[in-house]
């Protein structure tokens, strides 16, 4: 029997399993796919927003601004890479002007840091602005995140604690009996005695296995370019002036190695599963970007993806027991600023768990992981030292981020290690620069079936199912 | 730091070809750099026939063309470091390696040749909207599964673009057992070799759509189906023409591109057409002393002209480490009517070569024209070429005496029949 157990292995179920996994407590999470942060958390702005934009009394406003001043201490703690650049909401004339009015006192009521520069001052920071930007607003606290990196991270601190990974275990009921919830998987049933579904854009499925649900979920879709790294056409994230039918619009925003972001769009979607990339929605980043900003360029583009932001009739994060099932928590409706709150929307779930749950610290947990190595990182020094005791730090498999074979074999090793192509990319990085794996794809395929001790044959891309060889050839 | 004579960036068909050059030209002191387990680059997994014929005036296979170059190299005790990265190169030519034996190491070379070849479009440069199943292969990532690794990647195969690898992957999936339903290509004409279209898809009946492109794909796990659409003149999709075919592999051979990181980081001028340095009569970059040569400057049909365009590249290593930079100030080679991009683009007009072979290619396909050669209004060179394609590249010849004293640009251009 597990005291609790956490649907979905995305931010908000990733970082509620570290947090909970300092205490003495038997936790499950079960993970529909086939690793860590495959929706929402996998495709998105990867921005901390820092909680100016939530309306005021909301729990988005609440826990965004408690969860981003989190995030740096976390990012520390797990060793992943925070990066603060600043974000910029620009207005484009008076009528938006007004609205960077209320977005600065929101500011001042949150107590979240700011300048107020004119169009002129902040393109001599930040040149491809728009001439039609008049007024800008400048969060500089504003930081960029890895979001699977965040997520990846604190599932392995928790598994190292104790906590219970299921991969390829979605949910396919629940039956709520006297003293427990069961649950009915292909990896097994789980007995738990709290469930918190976190399962972001399938949570109203999870939710209706229990209760029916006063809510719908009404998925978008947000579809990005990725520019190469050499193409640096910003520093800041650049955003236009947020509106309530169109959200936070078009950005641009510098990932923390380089690569520049460009969208998303916002299109309802019937399929919670349709993350393809669109002409039309494309098209419309293309158009909506040169709203703020000039010279973009488009044509640097290495790949263009799609995210599905779990949206839902309620316009606020929905964060508490349901209503007739005791110990069944929903964290859901978690779309924009999620990935900031995350940390704050655990930290209620735990304090909801608290009042009826005996929480008791656990003095052998560790809050840390073993820090990855990144050669990138290191002085020429401390690489040769490296190089000189374990030699595979010397092989560069990914001739583009110049990812050293020491680096993949790191990430397949370690606690909750990766066993796909994609799950390697996702935590090493080779595949993610300009060539987009055409090189070092092969390489990497050997490397994991050797590692795996499986046949090349059975080596996949991301999910089970996606095998990338056929045969062995005849001839 | 140590110091070096001359350190060649990839140890390919440019490299090995320098390297031997340079070697016989009694440049001794010299490093090959290689981040493969083996020398010889792409070559290795081009099994299929058809190198040489320029060179060695026979048809060999790609490793065995790189074998013959190996012995060259060998004989000459070229020294190739494999399995190592080059991860910096700086303008005043101090060459930074990373490799498993001696860790990162820093050398000085007087001379630098860059020979470290291109990469293919990825999907994201082409912007193929849809899913990201598996499935979606570059061409020549297939051909390495396929003919280094021993493992085919699909059975019903769509090949976007008609590139020669495209091409040549057509062929080798048919022979190994995989249904090729087709090949897309969005120009009105073919990109590869005219014998490649022949031998490659005629010759086993696989139907090459011209004006089409692939604009969607289809598939959660693995590749399903893909949408295929007629292209207007503009490139645009013509609503209405959309075609599906139910394939589990899609190719991509559209197009190969300059590796320039490495020159784009020691601050080397490039050109925008060929994406590759800028170089002038002896392959030299905008940065003194590094020179650039093979699939890395600009993208070639064949690997021959590789293997004399390096050779070129190392003569002019050779000549600068002997004399020093060219006297004066260089003039361009530009590009005239229909053509896309000259190699090399720059000429010393004090100094000139004995002879120089400019490599261009033409824009669209054309029957016949006059290839005219220009410096201001004086013709130097006019010469009828005919059956112009783009996949070919053209040949324009300067003599010494065509380019010394000149004052004023070269232009080179074609001159198109009414």
């Amino acid at each position: 029997m597990y005291d609790i157990v956490i649907i979905g292995a995305g931010i908000t179920g990733s970082m509620l399993s570290w947090k909970l996994s300092r205490y003495q407590l038997k936790v499950a999470v079960l993970e529909k796919e086939n690793d860590i942060a495959e929706g929402a958390t996998m495709a998105n702005s990867a921005v901390v927003h820092v909680g100016y934009d939530p309306e005021d009394g909301t729990l988005k406003a609440e826990l965004n601004v408690k969860g981003a001043q989190q995030y740096e201490a976390i990012c520390k703690q797990l060793h992943c890479t925070y990066k603060t650049v600043g974000a910029y909401i620009a207005a484009c004339g008076a009528e938006e002007e007004q609205q960077l009015l209320v977005l600065k006192g929101r500011a001042d009521a949150r107590d979240i840091p700011y300048r107020l520069l004119t169009g002129d001052e902040a393109r001599a920071e930040e040149p491809n602005l728009s001439e039609n930007v008049t007024q800008v607003l400048d969060f500089y606290t504003t930081a960029v995140i890895y979001p699977w990196e965040v997520a990846i991270a604190c599932m392995e601190s928790a598994c190292q604690n104790g906590t219970d990974l299921f991969l390829n275990a979605p949910c396919l009921n629940i039956n709520k009996h006297e003293d427990c919830y069961v649950i009915e998987t292909p990896k097994g049933i789980f007995r738990t005695k709290y469930v918190v579904n976190a399962a972001g854009v399938h949570a109203e499925e999870i939710h209706n296995m229990i209760a029916k649900a006063d809510w719908h979920a009404t998925p978008r879709k947000g579809e990005y370019y990725v520019l190469d790294q050499d193409a640096q056409p910003i520093r800041h994230i650049i955003f236009p002036v947020p509106s309530r039918e169109k959200g936070k619009g078009v950005l641009a925003i510098p990932t923390v190695y380089g690569n520049t972001l460009i969208g998303p769009n916002s299109d309802f979607l019937d399929d919670p599963d349709d993350n393809g990339t669109t002409v039309e929605g494309l098209a419309y980043v293309r158009t909506n970007i040169s709203k703020t900003l000039k010279n973009i360029p488009l044509n640097r583009s290495i790949r263009t993806f799609a995210g599905i932001r779990p949206t839902t009739t309620c316009p606020d994060f929905i964060v508490e027991e349901v209503a007739g099932a005791p110990h069944f928590i929903d964290a859901v409706s978690i779309e924009s600023p999620g990935l900031a709150s995350s940390p704050a929307i655990a930290d209620r779930i735990i304090s909801i768990l608290a009042e009826s749950l005996q929480l008791t610290e656990n003095p052998d947990a560790d809050m840390s992981r073993r820090k990855p190595v990144v050669l990138a990182d290191m002085t020429p020094e401390e690489r040769n030292a490296l190089i000189a005791k374990e030699p595979a730090y010397g092989k560069i498999i990914c001739r583009c981020e110049q990812i050293s074979e020491g680096e993949i074999l790191d990430c397949i090793r370690r606690p909750c290690g990766a066993k796909t192509v994609k799950g390697i990319k996702k935590r090493a990085r080779p595949g993610m620069g300009r060539c987009q794996g055409g090189f070092c794809e092969p390489k990497i395929v050997h490397i994991l079936a050797a590692e795996l001790g499986i046949s090349p044959l059975d080596v996949v891309y991301d999910s089970e199912k996606s095998n990338i060889l056929e045969s062995e050839n005849r001839l | 730091m140590k110091r070096v004579q001359a350190v060649i960036i990839g140890g390919g068909s440019a490299g090995l070809s320098a390297a031997v050059t340079l070697k016989k030209n009694g440049i001794t002191d010299i490093l090959v750099i290689e981040k493969d387990e083996e020398p010889g680059g792409i070559l290795e997994q081009c099994i299929h026939n058809g190198f040489g014929l320029q060179t060695f005036k026979e048809q060999l296979s790609g490793p065995a063309y790189a074998e013959r170059f190996l012995r060259m190299a060998e004989e000459q005790n070229v020294k190739i470091l494999l399995n190592t990265m080059v991860t910096k190169l700086t303008a005043d030519r101090i060459v930074e390696y990373v490799n498993a034996e001696e860790g990162t190491v820093q050398v000085q070379a007087d001379a630098v040749i860059l020979a470290v070849g291109c990469y293919e479009r990825p999907r994201g440069a082409i912007n193929i909207t849809g899913t990201r199943p598996a499935g979606i292969y570059t061409a020549g990532q297939a051909q390495r599964y396929l003919n280094i690794d021993g493992y085919l990647v699909g059975k019903r195969v769509f090949i976007l673009g008609s590139g020669d690898i495209g091409l040549i992957m057509a062929r080798r999936m048919t022979l190994e057992g995989a249904k090729v339903v087709g090949v897309a290509e969005i120009m009105p004409y073919s990109n590869g070799l005219p014998r490649n279209m022949k031998q490659c898809l005629e010759d086993f009946n696989i139907p090459l759509y011209l004006s089409h492109t692939v604009t969607q794909v289809y598939g959660k796990d693995r590749l399903e189906k893909i949408e295929v659409v007629e292209v207007d003149e503009n490139k645009n999709p013509i609503p209405g023409s959309e075609q599906y075919f139910e394939v589990d592999t899609l190719l991509l051979s559209c197009g190969l591109i300059p590796e320039n990181h490495l020159a784009e980081e020691a601050g080397i001028r490039l050109d925008p057409a060929t994406k590759g340095p800028v170089v002038d009569d002896r392959y030299m970059t905008s940065a003194e002393g590094i020179f650039a040569c093979g699939n890395g400057l600009h993208v070639h049909d064949l690997v021959d002209f590789v293997s004399i365009q390096a050779a070129k590249a190392a003569e002019g290593a050779v000549d600068y480490l002997k004399n020093g930079k060219p006297a004066g100030v260089p003039l361009r080679i530009t590009n005239g009517n229909q053509v896309s991009y000259c190699v090399p683009s720059q000429f010393y007009p004090a100094a000139p070569a004995e002879k120089l072979t400019v490599y261009f290619r033409v824009r669209t396909p054309m029957d016949s024209g006059t290839l005219v050669v220009r410096s201001g209004d004086r013709v130097i060179r006019s010469l009828k070429k005919r059956k112009l394609v783009p996949s070919v590249m053209e040949e324009a010849l300067l003599l010494r005496k065509d380019m010394e004293g000149l004052t004023e640009d070269i232009t080179i251009e074609i001159v198109e029949e009414k």
